[in-house]
């Protein structure tokens, strides 16, 4: 068995050298110091993305991607499929909790100043990602073809309109037609799982190869106390990691599987209760306290430019955090990251409560 | 006697410009189609002057029923026995379908809490505009709803 592994080693070896990649894997070092738990919140995610993968192709083997067909086939999926409902289940959850460890792994990376020079790209890959995800996790959301899918759509889709000279275009761009329709469905199928799922692959490889390329980075106000190596120590222990985080997977999808709701009806008004997914209620609770007019904008539009330009400012923050650049402390960093994190969670749970 | 009088281009500027033009036109051909294939085709508009509601009878007063005029949603509401209410059901804030709301006689949106009076005045909430209106004309025990002549 030995032998017949060591051969093939070799008989690739010959061809691609491989064992170089070894080598360099081996020499790579991961820092050990009081913060070193957040390493692996990169990791836990890429392993969601991978979850999400696998489980959105199995779906795809069933699910009918049209309005008069994508809510029977849920429901064929959940119903008469063996472990269809899991499937489903695990792909939503997976969904929340990707975007959920995204979020850690991000403004982690944020507190630590990892975005510094020499890896200003690496960030913004990252945020790119995160804003994919985003975009993932809305399209995905109207697939079901359910009444609060339907609406929270309309609603969503309807404020890009807002947005002067590019917005109905994008709209409309965005819909397929003039209104939610099947259209839209089909549209929102063809981003889910063509068009997001390359885009994001692509920029996954940049991000994941500049992070092998330039090794983990140290942090600024911690003492080092040693290293490990990447390979196999730190990979080991992301593995057991990855093991829990299957298990806590399963317990919530199995103990609070994902419902269906009820078929999206244009002609039937907007129930009660009309949410987006928990990862745009901050957004959408501040739209709401906003007064229909400021001065002489529309409170909506105010709204979206300011929230697009803080997500502008957020991919470029290796860019204008001038000081950290400099090896300074920058304090503004920390009080703009406790401000994004306090300001996300207060919007969220008032979401919840109001 | 021009062509002494002309300035000559060089070779190398020319074949540059060349080059420029042919690649945008090149990039051109292809993105072109492909926003034009983005850019869902225009569907014909069913235009409608009217629709009507035949079984009154299992429309009980104090009920609310949406039907569709055209594309768009109307809710039809029956106050009295012979006093009916048609509105647009599309909320003026972001185009969610409205709902009567009996016991406060109002017309209520769920998605962000907007709510209109009877005459589909906008009372609360973000909707910036009152309901569009349409008529409901009773005759020969069938409803006829038409659009309010502006
Ligand atoms: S869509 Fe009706 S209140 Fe916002």
């Amino acid at each position: 068995m030995k032998k017949l592994f060591n051969n093939i080693y070799s008989w690739i070896d010959e061809r691609v050298q491989i064992s170089d990649l070894v080598k360099f894997m081996s020499k790579k070092y991961v820092p050990i110091h009081s913060h070193s738990i957040w390493y692996y919140f990169g990791g836990v995610s890429l392993f969601f993305f991978i979850i999400q993968v696998v489980t959105g192709i199995l779906l795809t083997f069933y699910y009918k991607g049209s309005s008069e067909q994508a809510y029977e086939s849920i429901k064929f999926i959940m119903s008469k499929v063996e472990f269809g409902w899991l499937i489903r289940s695990i792909h939503a959850w997976s969904a929340n909790l990707f975007i959920f460890t995204i979020f850690i792994h991000m403004f982690s990376v944020f507190f630590e100043r990892t975005y510094r020079k020499p890896r200003e790209l690496t960030w913004v890959t990252g945020v790119l990602l995160f804003f994919l995800s985003l975009s993932f996790g809305f399209s995905g959301y109207l697939l079901p073809w359910n009444e609060l899918a339907y609406f929270a759509t309309k609603v969503g889709t309807d404020i890009v309109g807002v947005v002067p000279i590019i917005g109905e275009p994008l709209k409309l761009l965005l819909r397929g037609s003039e209104d939610v329709t099947g259209a839209t469905l089909s549209r929102f199928f063809a981003f889910h799982v063509m068009l997001l799922p390359l885009i994001f692959s692509l920029i996954l490889f940049i991000h994941l190869l500049l992070v092998q390329i330039q090794g983990m980075s140290e942090p600024v106000e911690e003492k080092v106390k040693g290293n490990m190596p990447f390979f196999p120590n730190f990979f080991l222990r992301d593995l057991i990691l990855w093991l829990l985080v299957l298990n806590i997977l399963a317990v919530l999808a199995v103990f609070f599987p994902s419902e269906l709701g009820l078929k999206a009806n244009p002609l039937a008004p907007a129930p009660a209760g009309i949410k987006p997914e928990w990862y745009f209620m901050f957004m959408f609770q501040s739209l709401k306290f906003l007064p229909s007019k400021i001065l002489f904008i529309d409170g909506e539009l105010l709204g979206i430019l300011l929230f697009g330009s803080a997500g502008v400012l957020w991919l470029l923050v290796p860019f204008w955090d001038r000081k950290t650049a400099r090896g300074q402390k920058n304090r503004l960093i920390n009080y703009i990251g406790i401000f994004a994190i306090i300001f996300i969670i207060v919007m969220t749970i008032l979401g919840w409560v109001l | 006697m021009n062509t002494t009088t002309q300035k000559k281009i060089p070779r190398k500027d020319f074949f540059k410009y060349i080059i420029n033009i042919s690649t945008s036109a090149f990039l051109i051909l292809i993105v072109y189609p492909i926003v034009s294939f983005l850019k869902p085709p225009k569907q014909r508009e069913v235009e409608v002057s009217d629709v009507k509601i035949s079984n009154l009878d299992d429309f009980a007063i104090g009920d609310s029923k949406i039907v569709r005029f055209g594309n768009k949603p109307i809710i039809v509401i029956r106050k009295e026995k012979e006093q009916f209410i048609a509105l647009s059901a599309a909320c003026t804030h972001l185009d969610c379908t409205v709902q009567y709301k009996k016991d406060e006689s109002i017309i209520w949106c769920a998605c962000h809490n907007g709510k209109y009076d009877l005459t589909g005045r906008n009372i609360s909430g973000p909707p910036p505009r009152p309901l569009d209106k349409f008529v409901a004309t009773l005759k020969n025990n069938e409803l006829i709803i038409t659009k309010a002549s502006s």
